[in-house]
């Protein structure tokens, strides 16, 4: 069975760029355990020999690489929270 | 209610089609409907009364000139706010797309549209589509026609309640894991789920991709034929679609049910199932016995494994699509005076509310190192075997029949602590989803005054035998008239 601790979760939060606060992550951690204890039900099965299956899609159909006209990049800055001179703006990338 | 919202989907399109009444003035009714029924229910999160009025009026105008009426001429419609409009608000339930008005149209709105539907509004949603009550949402919940008291079902839920109330006779949502035939059960109201790849999904937010798929939600089974004529087919703009020749449905519609062979999954709904649920169950598939249908029991010996494998493969999907909200494109940004990554922890913490968090966490959690093999590939091969159990049954019938949910709506309030038991409401609609095959819910009757689904499973991109089984048992049933009690 799977504990899942409070820096269990923190670790993971991490990796997802989200903040916690100290009880969003212990009640994380608990409810997150209950749902990994109910899915413990899937280690009884005997899966050996059967391919994963990442999608249900009949087929997938490829076509042929032609450049077409996308959205203006002014129209999809508009939405940005910060834009400028036809970029993304975001605080700095590197510790300084 | 005027005479106008008590009217299908057929019916006023063939009124508006015939000239006998115009668009404008079935669009005004429906939008006095919403006025009335909307503080009750808190069924939408944005409304467009002048676009929707001001293309009502270019649809008679055009009509007027002597054009063909299209296939859903002055069709008022709902659309759930997981799907992006063009310069209209799109937030799917979270703060983190406050304020966001998308670029672009998505594929499935356009093609309403294109087909002479009149789009009242976007409706209410658990947030990301995450959820079975519609309480998820960051905004307000939304309340059960049938019962203020209790949720409508969910992610679409107010989808769901819209059509219910006879605020619009057809409304879009999405269903990753039951979110639309859930809600539409709940609700009293048709819902499907069409085959994976039917519907377009350019411009539906993505929530778990080897699952999500549009579509309809209506008040018969013919008029979800009809809109459905209209939203299936191949777009270029998605790559997963399916290019399955779409056929006309109302042709095959009134096929009967005579030597139909329907599948019923007795050990999969042994356990947790309401008994008041089960009795209307049993009716149903009595009824469609007495139309001719021959029952067949099967197994789903996978099935029980649904809700856990799903929660593992729907979560890591969804944890890798929302990795996008990170403050930089659109929508919130949480800015202080960090660097890049604080903005983006800090952004992702406000904007996104707990059940978002907590399913982000789990899925990161099943992909991560060390976990990879035991939680997301196991899930991916049970999910295999899931689709293999159909595969077989549909050997031996046509449809396999299930209740669309074990219990009737649920009180607000009454599972939002604990999520593994809101999780258990999808308990009967996810397997279909892993296996990616279609699923209609059908109104089947009330318990205690509170509407119970029929579902019915079909093979891949055999909708057709889903529309002709549930048009028949509506045809010799009356479930689908009752309406809530609203004022």
């Amino acid at each position: 069975m799977t504990r899942v601790t409070p820096e269990a979760v923190e670790h993971v939060a991490r990796l997802a760029r989200l903040s916690l606060t100290p009880e969003e992550r212990d009640t994380f951690a608990r409810q997150l355990e209950q749902v990994l204890v109910y899915a413990g039900s899937l280690e009884a099965l005997d899966t050996s020999g059967v391919e994963p299956m990442g999608h249900a899609s009949a087929s997938e159909p490829l076509r042929d690489d032609v450049p077409a006209q996308g959205l203006r990049r002014e129209t999809v800055l508009e939405a940005a929270p910060d834009a400028a001179d036809g970029l993304f703006r975001v605080p700095r990338v590197l510790g300084g | 209610m005027s005479d106008l919202t008590g009217l299908s989907l057929r019916e006023l399109r063939d009124k508006v089609a015939g000239r006998e009444v115009s668009a404008e003035e079935v669009t005004r009714a429906h939008l006095d409907r919403l006025d009335r029924v909307e503080p009750i229910l808190d069924a939408f999160l944005h409304v467009l009364p002048e676009r929707a009025l001001e293309r009502a009026r270019r649809l008679d105008a055009s009509l007027a000139r002597g054009a063909a009426a299209p296939p859903l001429a002055g069709v008022p419609a709902a659309v759930k706010d997981v799907l992006v409009m063009e310069g209209i608000p799109t937030t799917c339930g979270s703060r983190i797309l406050e304020g966001y008005r998308p670029p672009y149209t998505a594929t499935a709105v356009a093609r309403l549209e294109a087909a002479g539907a009149i789009l009242l509004g976007k409706t209410n949603m658990d947030e990301f589509a995450m959820g079975s009550s519609t309480e998820n949402s960051a905004f307000k919940p939304t309340r059960n026609p049938w019962d203020t008291e209790r949720v409508p079902g969910g992610s679409s839920g107010g989808s769901a309640a819209a059509v219910a109330a006879r605020v619009a006779p057809l409304a879009l949502g999405s269903d990753t894991g039951g979110s639309i035939r859930q809600p539409a059960a709940l609700c009293g109201v048709v819902g499907l789920k069409p085959t994976y790849g039917r519907v377009s999904r350019h411009g539906l937010v993505a929530f778990a991709s080897s699952l999500d798929q549009v579509g309809p939600f209506t008040r018969t089974v013919e008029d979800a034929a009809l809109a459905s004529r209209a939203l299936f087919g191949a777009d270029p703009l998605d790559a997963t679609g399916a290019t399955v020749p779409v056929p006309d449905f109302t042709e095959s519609l009134d096929g009967g049910l005579a030597g139909l062979r329907v599948g019923v999954p007795w050990d999969f709904l042994a356990e947790g199932l309401d008994d008041g649920v089960a009795e209307r169950f049993r009716q149903a598939l009595h009824a469609l016995e007495a139309g001719g249908a021959r029952l067949v029991s099967l197994a789903l010996p996978h099935s029980r494994h649904a809700i856990a494998t799903y929660y593992l493969v729907a979560t890591a999907e969804a944890s890798s699509n929302l990795a996008r909200f990170d403050g930089v494109r659109h929508g919130l940004r949480e800015d202080g005076s960090g660097d890049l990554r604080t903005m983006y922890g800090k952004t992702r913490d406000r904007g996104f509310g707990p059940e978002v968090k907590r399913r982000i966490i789990l899925g990161t959690f099943a992909l991560s190192s060390g976990y990879y093999d035991a939680y997301y590939l196991r899930a991916q091969r049970v999910r295999a075997l899931v689709r293999r159990d159909f595969e077989q049954a549909f050997g031996s019938c046509d449809v396999v029949a299930t209740p669309t949910t074990p219990t009737p709506a649920f009180r607000l309030g009454e599972k939002v602590d604990d999520p593994l038991q809101m999780y258990l409401a999808d308990v009967f609609t996810v397997p279909a989803s892993l296996a990616g095959i279609p699923g209609l819910s059908i109104p089947c009757g009330l318990v205690s005054g509170l509407p119970v689904g029929l579902q019915l499973l079909g093979r891949p991109f055999d909708e057709a035998t889903l529309f002709r089984t549930g048009h028949a048992f509506q045809l010799a049933t009356d479930h689908h008239l009752a309406a809530p009690p609203l004022p």
